[in-house]
């Protein structure tokens, strides 16, 4: 049921995305993030789309996968665009029946806020698509590595992530196991009347933070049993690497800003 | 109630980089009131399977039916609780399941879902407790007050309150000591015994298969590898044992001695008092 949920989950694919270097990739999304509100206009949105779709086809994730593990954030984005073509009122009346008007303000405004969030959503998913939890907290211990000056507890912090998204997997598991019990048992999550299943969720949700606290506190100890006592001092096994690729994708963001900014309206 | 697999194939996570085979080709008939233990090592599929039995999982190919109802692969089913109160399953570890306030609301709990009066689900809760040994004065204590050992059993009772006509036990001894995993083998094979419960068994344990099975069906590689009775099963302990499963304590003696003493064995035996006799006359051949 939950299998077909795609985030925060790492796909192995050998591909050139998968190779960058997690600090580039994170800095990647980052800058994304800002710099994609710079578009505003048909060419600049084309460019920053062009841009996405370069890197999903770099990072050979299967497009049918995407979708497929997309469709539940699909109903998000189809109901801003919805909520823009009829509240926003700017522009030329484009069309009219009774009370629906439609202006060419809130056609453009829904298509490229959609579009938008939907950039967004793919660039990020790929950096945990690509990049495996363990590699994405190496890198943003490192990148977050100068704020410890001003007294960021940036080792705890990466741990924290670490931690979550390596629990995410076995949460769903979890979850999924314990539903199927109270199937068993006769509840049913996904028909009937919206107020049964509500009430279906305290079987499911009161188990699943049982076993979470149970496996935090087991955690701890074996943590603690291993002699863990903080970042102090600690070295990595791992050592990142960056490399030409690297340079060149940021080099490639660089290029991607100075046209959107040229190129926006 | 009879559960009948037909070609029965279930792919994980179909369509995805993470597809993968779990169950191809398996078919299974369960007659009404039978005793099936299912053997196999870890990854055999065996817990797929056992989710096949009341519609928790459909087939990816082929089709399972249940007492009347069938499911085929790629149709959309609606309404299984009819099913689902037919067939019980008691899960791995099955306390992770507790959830409510009281021992009495969470053994009601399944009884209510499929349509039992609160009056009727008490009597049954009360019932189903003491069937798996545990005394009434807990039913207003919350379940999370238990020992490990005493949620087992509430849950389980949670499972008997049902009254299903199928009993489905995955593992469920798993991590009790030796005398709870008696009592509790022995409770539900009094069930059977008594209700003509068609149980289903997935176990590790040779023994459990050995002692209380009619059948035995064993899992290799997501499908039938063989069925039969426990005799015929246990008679090629080499075949097990290339399968890297074992063979009852009893067969494995037998086998020690035959090796050890060069003497010959005509018959596998299951049971301890079965293995004496047997070795009382092979030696006392031997000593004439």
């Amino acid at each position: 049921m939950l299998d077909k949920m795609i985030l925060g989950r790492y796909v192995p694919v050998d591909s050139t995305v998968h190779k960058l270097d997690p600090r580039s990739k994170l800095l990647l999304v980052f800058l994304f993030v800002c710099i994609i509100f710079l578009a505003n206009n048909l060419v600049t949105y084309g460019l920053v789309g062009l841009f996405t779709l370069l890197l999903l086809m770099l990072s050979k994730i299967p497009i049918r996968f995407l979708y497929n593990g997309l469709k539940p954030i699909l109903f998000l984005i189809v109901f801003t665009f919805i909520l823009h073509i009829l509240f926003t009122k700017e522009g030329e009346l484009l069309y009219k029946l009774g009370w629906l008007e439609i202006y060419d303000g809130g056609l453009r405004q829904g298509l490229f806020i959609s579009l938008r969030f939907t950039f967004l959503i793919l660039v990020t998913s790929l950096l945990t698509l690509t990049t495996n939890p363990i590699s994405i907290t190496d890198g943003m211990e490192t990148l977050l590595h100068p704020f410890k000056k001003w007294k960021l507890p940036v080792h705890e912090l990466s741990l924290m992530m670490s931690i979550a998204l390596r629990f995410i997997p076995t949460l769903m598991e979890e979850t999924d196991k314990i539903m199927k019990a109270q199937m068993a048992r006769g509840v049913d999550f996904t028909s009937g009347p919206l107020k049964e299943r509500i009430k279906a969720i305290i079987p499911l949700l009161v188990p699943l933070f049982v076993s979470a606290f149970k496996r935090a506190e087991e955690l701890a100890i074996a943590m603690e049993a291993r002699g863990y006592r903080g970042g102090e001092g600690r070295t990595k096994y791992r050592q990142l690497k960056w490399q030409t690729a690297d340079t060149l994708l940021m080099l490639s963001l660089v290029v991607l800003t100075i046209f959107l900014v040229l190129l926006r309206s | 109630m009879r559960i009948t697999l037909q070609d029965v194939e279930y792919r994980y996570q179909i369509n995805t980089p993470f597809e993968h085979l779990a169950l191809h080709d398996v078919n299974i008939d369960i007659e009404p009131g039978s005793y099936t233990a299912i053997i196999g090592h870890t990854g055999s599929g065996k817990s797929t399977l056992l989710q096949h039995f009341n519609a928790l999982l459909k087939p990816t190919k082929g089709s399972v039916t249940i007492g009347d109802r069938r499911i085929e692969s790629g149709r959309k089913e609606k309404e299984l609780r009819g099913i689902r109160s037919n067939v019980g399953i008691v899960f791995q570890f099955p306390e992770h399941q507790l959830f409510e306030e009281t021992v009495e609301k969470d053994i009601c709990f399944g009884p209510m879902n499929f349509g039992a009066s609160e009056k009727d689900a008490k009597d049954r809760a009360r019932k189903a407790l003491k069937q798996v040994g545990m005394a009434e004065e807990i039913l207003e204590k919350s379940p999370f007050d238990l020992s490990g050992g005493q949620m087992r059993r509430v849950a389980i009772a949670g499972v008997l309150a049902m009254e299903p006509d199928v009993l489905v036990l995955d593992e469920p001894t798993a991590g009790l000591d030796p005398r709870g995993r008696m009592e509790i083998m022995d409770m539900f094979y009094q069930l059977h015994k008594e209700r003509g419960i068609s149980t289903i068994l997935v176990t590790h344990s040779m023994e459990d298969a050995a002692r209380y099975a009619d059948e035995i069906i064993i899992m290799h590689r997501g499908t039938v590898f063989k069925k039969g009775t426990p005799l015929d099963i246990f008679s090629q302990p080499e075949q097990l044992l290339e399968l890297g499963l074992d063979v009852p304590d009893t067969v494995r003696f037998q086998l020690k001695l035959q090796k050890e003493l060069g003497i010959r064995f005509e018959r596998i035996c299951l049971s301890v008092d079965d293995l004496v006799s047997e070795v009382k006359t092979v030696m006392g051949r031997g000593n004439q």
